[in-house]
C-alpha cells in the first residue's frame, strides 16, 4: 500500500447557528495516497466545501483527526497551519486569486516569501522561473495579471502552487472561470503534474471535469457517500507546445 | 534565525512593492506628515532665527544696560501715566555722583524730522544724548569723532549718523565736516557711527542721527524734560544694586517717600531680555502646537487610508494567509507600510521645511535657523506617527480569517 498523503478519520465540523446547530462533516473518513488524483464532488451544502477548508488547512475541525503527510495538523493553531499551508499545500482557486499590479513570476516567488527556505533572491526567481516553465508560461513572466488570458492567469497560480513543492496541489473549483476549451487544458496541467507524480485533489462539482482524475469521491451529508475509480479517465487531447503565446 | 531576518527582509520587500503599486494614494496619504513635518521644521526655525535675533539685539545693548523711563508705577488704583515726563536733565546729572554702582547715564530725549543735506532729504528720528551713549551702548564712531562735553554743555549744532542715514544723504560716503539741516537748524556731522543693523523689532537702528540732549532740547523738540534715561551698572554683578541706589536717589529728588509710588519705571537689559524670550517661548509653543496638531492629524490620514487600504485588500490578505503568510507577517507587512509612508514623508516634509524656511529668510529676510536637532525630531515623530497610527489597521489584517478574507468581494 502507497504512503497515505492525507488520512482523515471521523471528521466532523459543526457551525453554531444561533441556537441550533449545522453538522457540515458528520464523522467523514478520507485516504488519500500519494500519486493519487482525486476530484471531490458533491451538491452545495453537502460540506464539500468546509471539507476543503479543513484538507487545506484554512479551518479546523470540531472533532477527529487528519493528517496530512505524516503530521497531524487537527489541532494546530493559526499561526502553525500558515506553516503548513505553505509547505505542504499548493492552492488553485476559481478566481485564480492572484495579486494584481504584479508580475507573474512575481506572484509565483510569493509563497517562497513565507516559508522557511533561506533562499536568496536569485534561488527564488529561477525556482519561479522553472515552475513558470512547467506550465507552459514562458516568456509570460513579467506579465501582470490584467495583460493575461483568464487561462493564462491560472497557470500562474498552478506555477504558484508548484513553486513550493507541496505533498498535495488543492484546486477548488479551478475552471470554475474558464471556457470548456481553457478548462480542458487546465485539466491536461494537472493530468501532466499528476503523472509526474504530484498528488492532486480536486473539488469540482462538473462531472466533466471530475472525469479527469483517477478517482472520484461523492460527498454528501458531511460524510462520504460514494467513493469510485475512473474506469475510462478523460484524457486531453496533447497539442504540442500547448502553452498559448 | 537567519531565516527569519531573511523573512523580515522578504516582508520589507512585500511592503515596498505595495507602496510602489499605489503611488499616487502613497503621495497623498503621506501628505499629512509631509505638511506636518515641514510645519515643524519651518516653525523651529524661524522661532530659532528670532530668539536668536532677540539674544543678539539685547545683548548688544550690554548686560549692564538700565532704562529708566518716565510714568506712573505699575501696582496701585488709579494712578495712570498723564504723559508728562518728570525726569529731569538734573535728575540725570546727579546720577553719576550719587548712585556709586552707575558708570555711565545718557538722558535721553527723541524726536523726528525731515533731515535735508544738499539736494538730498531723509526723513529719521534724532536722538538727543551725552557723550555717555556710546560708552552706554558700546556703539563706537567710525570715521570722524564723537561730540563731546563740550558741546553738549554749550549746545552746539553737532551731530553723528547712522550708517543708513549717511547712505541716504551722503552716498559718497564722506559726511564728516559737511552740513545737515533738521527743522531748518544747520547741524555739523562730526562723526559716522559703525553700522549695527537691525534689531529685535526689525527696525533699523542705522537709521537714526544722535546730537547732543541740550541742543535737541533747545533746538528742536522744545522740551524741557527727558523721554528716558539710559544708564550702565558699573558691572553686570552691579545692576541690581544701581536699580537701588537710582530708585533711592530718584524718589528723593522727587520727594516721594521711600515706601511710596514712583513716578517712574526702570528696566534692566535682563528683563527685557525675560520679557521678551516670555512672549518669544508662547508664539514658539503656540506654533509647536499646531505643528503638533498637523503631525497628528497626518496620523489620522494614515490610519484612515490603511484602514481603507486593508479592507480593499482583503482579498490579497486572504491569498497571502492561504500561502502562508502568519498573522505576524501580514502585521509587520502594513506596519511596514505605514512606517515607511511616515518616513518617507518625512523625508520630503524636512526638505520642503528646510526649503520654505530658507525661501522665508530670503523673500522676508527674517532670520531662520534650521537646527539638526528639529530635523531629527521631527523625523522620529513622523516614524513614532507612523507605527502608533499603522498599528491599528495592519492588527485588524492580521486578524482577518483567511477563509473570509478569501470570498471577500
Amino acid at each position: 500500500m502507497a504512503k497515505a498523503v492525507i488520512d482523515i478519520h471521523g471528521l466532523t465540523k459543526v457551525y453554531k447557528m444561533g441556537d441550533f446547530e449545522v453538522r457540515a462533516l458528520d464523522g467523514l473518513n478520507l485516504r488519500v495516497e500519494s500519486g493519487e488524483f482525486v476530484a471531490i464532488m458533491g451538491p452545495s451544502g453537502s460540506g464539500k466545501s468546509t471539507l476543503m477548508n479543513i484538507i487545506g488547512c484554512l479551518d479546523r475541525p470540531t472533532s477527529g483527526t487528519y493528517h496530512l503527510d505524516d503530521v497531524d495538523v487537527s489541532g494546530l493553531n493559526r499561526d502553525e497551519r500558515a506553516v503548513i499551508r505553505n509547505a505542504k499545500i499548493g492552492f488553485v482557486f476559481q478566481s485564480f486569486n492572484l495579486l494584481a499590479r504584479t508580475s507573474a513570476v512575481e506572484n509565483t516567488e510569493l509563497p517562497l516569501l513565507y516559508g522557511e527556505f533561506g533562499w536568496s533572491s536569485g534561488q527564488r526567481r529561477s525556482a519561479a522561473m522553472d515552475a513558470l516553465l512547467r506550465v507552459g508560461l514562458k516568456g509570460r513572466e513579467q506579465n501582470h495579471p490584467s495583460q493575461l488570458s483568464g487561462g493564462q492567469q491560472q497557470r500562474v497560480a498552478i506555477a504558484r502552487a508548484l513553486v513550493t513543492d507541496p505533498a498535495i496541489l488543492l484546486a477548488d473549483e479551478p475552471t470554475g472561470n474558464l471556457d470548456s476549451r481553457t478548462s480542458e487544458e487546465i485539466m491536461g496541467i494537472f493530468q501532466t503534474l499528476n503523472d509526474d507524480g504530484k498528488t492532486i485533489v480536486l473539488i469540482t462539482h462538473e462531472p466533466d471535469i471530475a472525469e479527469h482524475a483517477k478517482r472520484i469521491v461523492h460527498v454528501r451529508d458531511g460524510i462520504i457517500q460514494q467513493d469510485q475509480r475512473v474506469a475510462q479517465r478523460r484524457t486531453v487531447p496533447v497539442r504540442k507546445g500547448s502553452a498559448e503565446h | 534565525m537567519k531565516n527569519s531576518i531573511q523573512r523580515m527582509g522578504n516582508i520589507t520587500v512585500v511592503g515596498m512593492k505595495a507602496i510602489a503599486r499605489n503611488k499616487l494614494r502613497s503621495f497623498l496619504t503621506a501628505l499629512g506628515i509631509i505638511i506636518g513635518v515641514a510645519c515643524v521644521i519651518a516653525v523651529v526655525a524661524i522661532g530659532n532665527g528670532a530668539t536668536k535675533s532677540v539674544e543678539n539685539t539685547i545683548n548688544s545693548l550690554g548686560t549692564n544696560y538700565i532704562m529708566i523711563f518716565p510714568g506712573a508705577a505699575t501696582s496701585s488704583g488709579a494712578r495712570m501715566f498723564t504723559g508728562n515726563s518728570m525726569l529731569t536733565q538734573e535728575d540725570a546729572e546727579g546720577m553719576k555722583q550719587e548712585c556709586p554702582a552707575v558708570a555711565y547715564v545718557s538722558p535721553t530725549v527723541r524726536t523726528a524730522a525731515q533731515i535735508v543735506a544738499g539736494e538730498l532729504n531723509w526723513g529719521t528720528s534724532i536722538q538727543g544724548a551725552s557723550t555717555d551713549y556710546p560708552l552706554i551702548r558700546s556703539w563706537n564712531v567710525d570715521q570722524g569723532t564723537f561730540f563731546t562735553d563740550a558741546d553738549v554743555k554749550a549746545a552746539a549744532k553737532v551731530c553723528v549718523v547712522g550708517n543708513t542715514v549717511l547712505e541716504n544723504l551722503f552716498p559718497n560716503g564722506d559726511a564728516v565736516g559737511q552740513i545737515v539741516r533738521i527743522k531748518n537748524v544747520p547741524f555739523r556731522v562730526v562723526g559716522v557711527l559703525e553700522k549695527k543693523g537691525g534689531n529685535m523689532m526689525g527696525q533699523d537702528q542705522d537709521d537714526t542721527i544722535i546730537a547732543p540732549y541740550t541742543t535737541v532740547m533747545k533746538r528742536l523738540s522744545g522740551k524741557t524734560k527727558l523721554d528716558m534715561i539710559q544708564v550702565s551698572a558699573a558691572s553686570a554683578d552691579q545692576v541690581g544694586q544701581a536699580q537701588t541706589e537710582i530708585e533711592a536717589y530718584l524718589k528723593q529728588r522727587h520727594r516721594i517717600a521711600p515706601g511710596g509710588d514712583a513716578d517712574f519705571m526702570m528696566r534692566s537689559q535682563e528683563e527685557i531680555a525675560q520679557t521678551q524670550a516670555q512672549s518669544m517661548g508662547i508664539l514658539r509653543n503656540l506654533l509647536m502646537v499646531i505643528a503638533g496638531v498637523s503631525l497628528f492629524v497626518g496620523g489620522i490620514g494614515i490610519m484612515n487610508i490603511m484602514l481603507v487600504s486593508v479592507t480593499e485588500r482583503t482579498r490579497e490578505i486572504g491569498i497571502r494567509m492561504a500561502i502562508g503568510a502568519k498573522g505576524r507577517h501580514v502585521l509587520l507587512q502594513f506596519l511596514f507600510e505605514a512606517v515607511t509612508l511616515a518616513i518617507v514623508g518625512g523625508v520630503i516634509g524636512v526638505g520642503i521645511g528646510v526649503g520654505v524656511s530658507m525661501a522665508i529668510a530670503r523673500l522676508l529676510t527674517w532670520p531662520v535657523i534650521i537646527t539638526p536637532s528639529s530635523i531629527v525630531i521631527s523625523f522620529g515623530v513622523a516614524a513614532v506617527v507612523g507605527v502608533f497610527f499603522g498599528f491599528y489597521p495592519a492588527r485588524k489584517a492580521a486578524r482577518l480569517d483567511p477563509i473570509d478574507a478569501l470570498r471577500y468581494e
